[in-house]
């Protein structure tokens, strides 16, 4: 689907930005589909019991793969178990980082900070920035100017997404900004969805992350052994692909610019072990249309609204297939974007909602 | 007593619940605490402008339901990022089956 052509800028204090909020786009009142209150009220109610559950699998299975990578260092045995671990710490952090953020995977307040803080150790991400910019991503999803977690920006680079599954580039960003941000410096972008007040917790964060690191760093050098890296901050590359293999699907390709979870975000059928490591994350549109919604109930909340949502991509490979040549037309054209279909049953796409043309041609 | 007004019948919220009353152009938010007292703040969450009502109540808390901003609803008190504004609370009272709320 192709709109009306405007640069896109994506600075969070640009012509963009301006533009998002004379508009009304930002902050702006979405698209619900509609859920009774009292099961609304159901599929809300927090619980300790599943958190704790995987948090503990997940836990067990780091510490033994980490053991599995001690005891085989320097034979290719290790290679499994570098595999596991580092999908267990570069990858299965950014859901738990995203449950507990939301604060929703467990209900007592103190367990969901605790694997916040220790998942965004593991992501390199400085937890009271990113706190703000995903509160920032939920009020203004895919809107220009204003989501500070845009993922693929247009046009596409290609090169940029193909290289993010190494996770060299989200390291070579997130450890520099991690350093700046330790001597107390905050970027623009960063000091527009960071509350005053908050900011300094900031700097004190990205301090306490380099403390670990330079500790990490002495004990490698002390014993002489690469193993400490292995296991502390290095997963951050080798173990980064899962979670950009789940995560670029979220938003890529979809409308931008639009108060409707249905064009700018997508659900996708996962098999168990991903959906263990993504946390459900993979029913998208409901997460950003009801992120109260714990993710141990979002098979529920799924069934409940798909009438209402485009049909989900059967799974990981037919999203990027078809997400494919969009992204390949976008490189000419960057308005174009895939326009899903709904159901019959779903409510239409509302022109008012958004200022999309939306009988305009589109990859359908 | 002035400013009185009537916002909805006891019936209407359930045990730790929460429900929407709009007034003069204001929207407030109404909440029945699991010990069956009634409490009233103002509709909107302070951190953005998402419908309280829409939350979720747990014991003393409601959350709101876009960013987990969550506010003590007896005392309004903002219990952390990403609130960082206290919420305006409104005295109560029952009588004759029915919620009152003081608008001042």
């Amino acid at each position: 689907m192709t709109t009306t052509g405007t640069k896109r800028d994506y600075s969070l204090v640009g012509e963009s930005t301006r533009l998002a909020v004379e508009t009304g786009l930002a902050s702006a009142e979405w698209y619900h589909t509609d859920v009774p209150r009292k099961v609304m009220k159901e599929l809300m109610q927090r619980s300790d019991g599943p958190a704790i559950r995987d948090t503990i699998i997940w836990i067990a299975a780091i510490l033994a793969s980490a053991a599995g990578i001690i005891w085989f260092w320097g034979t290719w045995w290790v290679v499994p178990f570098m595999l596991v671990y580092g999908v267990l710490y570069g990858s299965s952090s950014d859901s738990r980082w995203h449950e507990c953020g939301h604060g929703t995977a467990f209900r007592t307040r103190w367990m969901n900070d605790v694997v916040y803080h220790i998942a965004s150790f593991m992501l390199m991400r400085n937890p009271v920035q990113w706190r703000w910019s995903h509160a920032r991503h939920h009020t203004d999803t895919i809107i220009v100017g204003r989501d500070a977690e845009i993922a693929v920006m247009r046009p596409p680079d290609l090169i940029k997404a193909a290289l993010a599954f190494t996770g060299i580039l989200d390291f070579r960003y997130s450890l520099p900004t991690l350093v700046r941000q330790a001597f107390g410096k905050l970027s623009d972008d960063e000091k527009s969805y960071i509350p005053e007040m908050e900011q300094h917790k900031a700097v004190i964060a990205a301090r306490w992350h380099m403390v670990v690191y330079a500790a990490t760093i002495a004990v490698a050098i002390a014993l002489r052994s690469w193993i400490p890296l292995v296991l502390i901050g290095l997963p951050r590359l080798y173990g980064t692909w899962h979670m950009v293999m789940t995560g670029l699907l979220q938003h890529i390709g979809l409308a931008d610019n639009v108060t409707d979870h249905r064009l700018n975000t997508r659900t996708v059928y996962m098999n168990p072990i991903s959906r263990f490591i993504y946390w459900n994350m993979n029913y998208h549109v409901e997460h950003h249309m009801f992120p109260m919604v714990p993710y141990h109930a979002l098979p529920r909340l799924h069934e409940l609204v798909k009438h209402d949502l485009p049909e989900p991509n059967p799974s990981m490979w037919h999203a990027y297939r078809e997400v494919w040549p969009v992204l390949l037309r976008q490189l000419k054209y960057e308005d174009y974007y895939l326009k899903r279909e709904l159901p019959p049953t779903a409510k239409p796409y509302r022109g008012e909602f958004h200022k999309l043309d939306i009988t305009a041609a589109a990859a359908e | 007593m002035a400013g009185w007004v009537e916002a909805c019948a006891v019936g209407d919220v359930d045990e730790e619940d929460v429900i929407r009353f709009d007034h003069g152009g204001r929207t407030f938010a109404i909440y029945r605490s699991p010990d069956n007292e009634f409490f009233a703040t103002d509709g909107f969450c302070t951190h953005e402008k998402a419908h309280l009502a829409d939350g979720l109540v747990m014991d003393d808390i409601i959350e709101c339901p876009k960013h987990n901003g969550r506010f003590n609803y007896k005392t309004g008190q903002a219990k952390g990022a990403p609130v960082c504004v206290n919420l305006k609370t409104y005295p109560v009272k029952v009588e004759a089956g029915k919620v009152l709320i003081q608008i001042g």
